[in-house]
């Protein structure tokens, strides 16, 4: 019987076998990463978020390691590409794309949203990312610099956003509360 | 590490898809642009490499941002683009 017609679960179940007896992928570790890969969603980062957002030592963190701060957060990174995070200030706003794919930091932020992978977003946020930001109802002040992050390679990038006025004194789980996936990728921006 | 924070480079103009299979992640759009490198983001294996299980040394991988107006005819003043770039792409500029 050649290979593509051999049953689907027992060639898995044949592969997993092999993968263990030769000590390069287990059982476990097939488990932890199908918990982590279920447990990744945008509340993730939106936690990560909300506490750069009221702990400086944890922000510099974020934007000196990404993944370190991930870590810190109890988020697994094990075999997860480098993440960097970018900071949005009164004077910058980035925004993620992936022009030849869709890289998208799935560990902090989940599956990505269906738009992240079309072609017309990955084409529009390198060419009008202005046009594209008024389509998601983002209108950024005229002397605020876009920075499109056209992530290509082995590093996964997310955006801090900048933390919305009339949040002060908010707990961390209130501000989590408000940070949305497209705040985290930066077609929009958190509000209250 | 041949390049420093700041400096001036280019992105090579070369088209290796048109002389055979090739697996690329410097965007078509960049090639022959002026940018200049913002970060140095470690050392990896070579992907154009890895994607046809050839062995992958490692090569050194640098953020590079070029102004909107380097990239296209309407492009906005004051923005820009960040890429990553592997070193063998870029030349000094």
């Amino acid at each position: 019987m050649s290979i593509v017609e051999t049953d689907g679960p027992e060639l898995l179940a044949a592969l997993r076998k092999l993968l263990a007896a030769k000590n390069i992928v287990s059982d476990e570790d097939i488990a932890a990463r199908r918990q982590s890969t279920d447990n990744a969603s945008p509340g993730q980062g939106a936690k990560m978020v909300a506490r750069a957002w009221t702990d400086p030592a944890y922000k510099a963190l974020m934007l000196e390691d990404g993944t370190k701060a991930a870590e810190a957060m109890n988020i697994p990174m094990v075999g997860m590409p480098p993440l960097g995070v970018l900071e949005n200030t009164g004077d910058v706003h980035n925004l993620i794309v992936c022009t030849l794919c869709s890289c998208y930091p799935r560990a902090v932020l989940g599956y990505p949203p269906f738009w992240y992978k079309s072609a017309a977003y990955r084409a529009r946020a390198v060419r009008d990312p202005r046009g594209l930001l008024g389509e998601f109802r983002t209108t950024l002040p005229d002397d605020v610099q876009i920075h499109v992050v056209d992530s290509t390679a082995d590093y996964r990038w997310m955006v801090l956003p900048k933390r919305p006025e009339g949040t002060e004194g908010w707990s961390v789980e209130q501000l989590a509360a408000i940070v949305r996936e497209g705040d985290m990728v930066g077609v929009t921006v958190p509000s209250v | 590490m041949n390049f420093s924070i700041g400096d001036a480079v280019a992105v090579k103009d070369d088209w290796p898809e048109t002389r055979g299979p090739a697996h690329i992640r410097t965007p078509h759009y960049l090639r022959g642009h002026k940018g200049q490198i913002v970060r140095y983001l470690g050392d990896h294996p070579n992907p154009e490499d890895l994607a046809f299980a050839r062995p992958a040394p490692k090569r050194p991988l640098y953020h590079v941002t070029f102004p909107m107006t380097e990239l296209w005819p309407d492009g906005r003043a004051n923005d820009s683009l960040v890429v990553e770039l592997y070193e063998h792409w870029l030349e000094r500029a």
